[in-house]
């Protein structure tokens, strides 16, 4: 929901904090996780996270979360999928090139990213998307790529 | 050398090498050759070695044209010539179909051209993406500028899919890592890497305003040796974002090259502002040219002032000139500046002519 979308990102500072603890929690625990199967559990987490993040943040579940790099507005939102910055077509009012009625997702971003710890994560060269990854859950993405790359992330 | 198509628009001694032994932008023997390989210089272009040698550079943007005769492409080609260090081949600007930059770039090169070639994120992937780069880099290409593209909903096919699988930032990353780590994004090994002077472009007038030198720094970060921005209409928010960028330190990391252009009437101005995405003209400009007398030359002298002024602020290394539909003008604006200092820029038309020259008197000259 778009005005829901702004208001998360009005609030980075808060829940970036709050999703710091879940990672905590999700990393504690992971030996559980990992008995179960990360495989098996798989379809009931991603579906969890589409409502979770789909609701706060217009979540595309592109499978590869970079909100912790981009202020808590999801770049998966911009019509040209940026994942690195504002593209040169920002209108002079901060409103998207390609949707006039849409705040520009990177005036957003850095306006989020001021807001929460570890907000110059904004700086970081993003990856290309990995497209394989499409729908599946983010969350156990971190936990599957190992506690030292989940800080990493985040 | 056959289908150069329009007349020698250059100025100048016709052969300018004879009266420039110390030619840093031209090869000694075929005018069409990259120039030898240079230690800290990383393509075989002429932007690079005009930048890296301290000049004050200039490029220029040819607009492709709807068609499929070369000719169309050598006739743009050769209003530039002598008067700028590369010449700009854009990729379906504006998201309008017009003939490819691979394709400009190749009937550039054939003849002695020093293309920068535009690459757009928004009509291919990284698999095609890729393969253009080298063959880009294998006709002679050593200038590439890595773009995201315009939305396709402000061109003339907005109903085609756009692709967007790279941005520009992955774009120029990928592009240094076939470079200097020879091999492509999916670690395949090159037998031999793209020799390029990788460009980006950056625009100091939209928002997020405090990000935009960030995110330049980003770019540079990524692997971004030039920068050209967009054009270039309201001076004290460049003199804004210069200060930002040499707090920074980043002029010292890359060249910038600023985007200037006549604006042909108030009304074009206004059209401009209307619909090309993220070009900000001030009411005051377009006042200006409106109360002229002759609009279309109010609109250059505008663009001369803004390029005399462009020229003194510390940290910028060139100009680019965007002279849409009114390319005719590029070398009066270029000469009534004086941004060139009185520094020719390679003049490929000429150099072909001296170049016969030599080889005919060879052929007549008694063993």
């Amino acid at each position: 929901m778009y005005a829901l979308r702004l208001w998360s990102v009005r609030h980075a500072g808060l829940l970036s904090g709050v999703y710091a603890g879940f990672e905590r929690l999700l990393t504690w625990c992971d030996p559980l996780l990992r008995r179960v199967g990360y495989d098996r559990l798989e379809p009931p987490v991603a579906a969890v996270e589409r409502g979770v993040k789909g609701l706060l943040f217009d979540c595309r579940m592109c499978g590869q979360c970079a909100l912790g790099s981009t202020g808590l507005s999801c770049p998966m939102n911009c019509p040209k999928n940026l994942r690195n910055g504002p593209c040169g077509g920002v209108r002079l009012d901060g409103m998207c090139e390609v949707l006039p009625a849409m705040r520009c997702v990177w005036v957003e971003a850095w306006q989020g990213s001021r807001r929460m710890a570890g907000g110059n994560a904004i700086m970081a060269v993003q990856k290309p998307v990995d497209h394989r990854l499409w729908g599946r859950s983010a969350w156990l993405g971190v936990l599957r790529a190992g506690p030292a790359a989940g800080r990493a992330e985040s | 050398m056959t289908g150069d198509g329009g007349e020698h628009r250059g100025h100048g001694p016709l052969n300018p090498g004879a009266t420039r032994p110390d030619m840093i932008d031209a090869g000694p023997l075929d005018p069409g050759a990259p120039l030898d390989p240079l230690p800290g210089h990383s393509s075989r272009g002429r932007l690079e070695r005009v930048l890296r040698a301290g000049e004050f550079a200039v490029t220029a943007e040819l607009s492709p044209p709807d068609s499929a005769d070369p000719t169309e492409v050598y006739q743009r080609a050769s209003i530039f010539d002598g008067w700028v260090d590369a010449i700009n081949a854009t990729d379906g600007s504006g998201a309008n179909c017009h003939m490819s930059s691979v394709g400009v770039c190749a009937l550039l090169t054939r003849v002695g051209y020093a293309p920068v070639m535009q690459i757009s994120c928004r009509d291919k992937n990284r698999i095609a993406i890729q393969g253009d780069v080298l063959g880009a880099a294998a006709m002679g290409v050593g200038n590439v500028l890595c773009l995201t593209g315009d939305g396709v909903q402000c061109g003339d096919h907005p109903q085609a899919k756009p692709v967007f699988d790279l941005d520009s930032l992955s774009l120029i990353e990928s592009i240094r890592t076939m470079r200097d780590e020879g091999r492509f994004l999916s670690g395949r090994p090159l037998s031999h890497p793209p020799e390029l002077f990788i460009g980006a472009a950056e625009n100091p007038f939209a928002p997020p305003y405090e990000f935009r030198p960030l995110r330049l720094a980003k770019k540079i970060a990524a692997g971004a040796q030039f920068i050209q921005t967009q054009y270039c209409y309201d001076l004290p928010a460049l003199e804004r974002f210069m200060t930002r960028v040499r707090d920074l330190g980043l002029h010292e990391r890359c060249f910038i090259l600023v985007g200037v252009g006549p604006l042909a009437s108030a009304k074009a101005a206004r059209w401009i502002r209307e619909h090309v995405p993220g070009v900000h003209i001030p009411d005051a400009v377009i006042e200006r040219i409106e109360k002229a007398p002759r609009q279309r030359e109010e609109g250059k002298r505008v663009c001369i002032e803004l390029i005399e002024q462009i020229r003194e602020i510390p940290g910028v290394s060139g100009i680019h000139l965007m002279a849409y539909r009114q390319e005719e003008a590029v070398a009066e604006i270029i000469e009534r500046s004086g941004v060139l200092r009185g520094r020719r820029p390679h003049n490929v038309i000429a150099r072909w002519a001296a170049f016969q020259q030599r080889r005919a008197l060879a052929l007549t000259a008694p063993a």
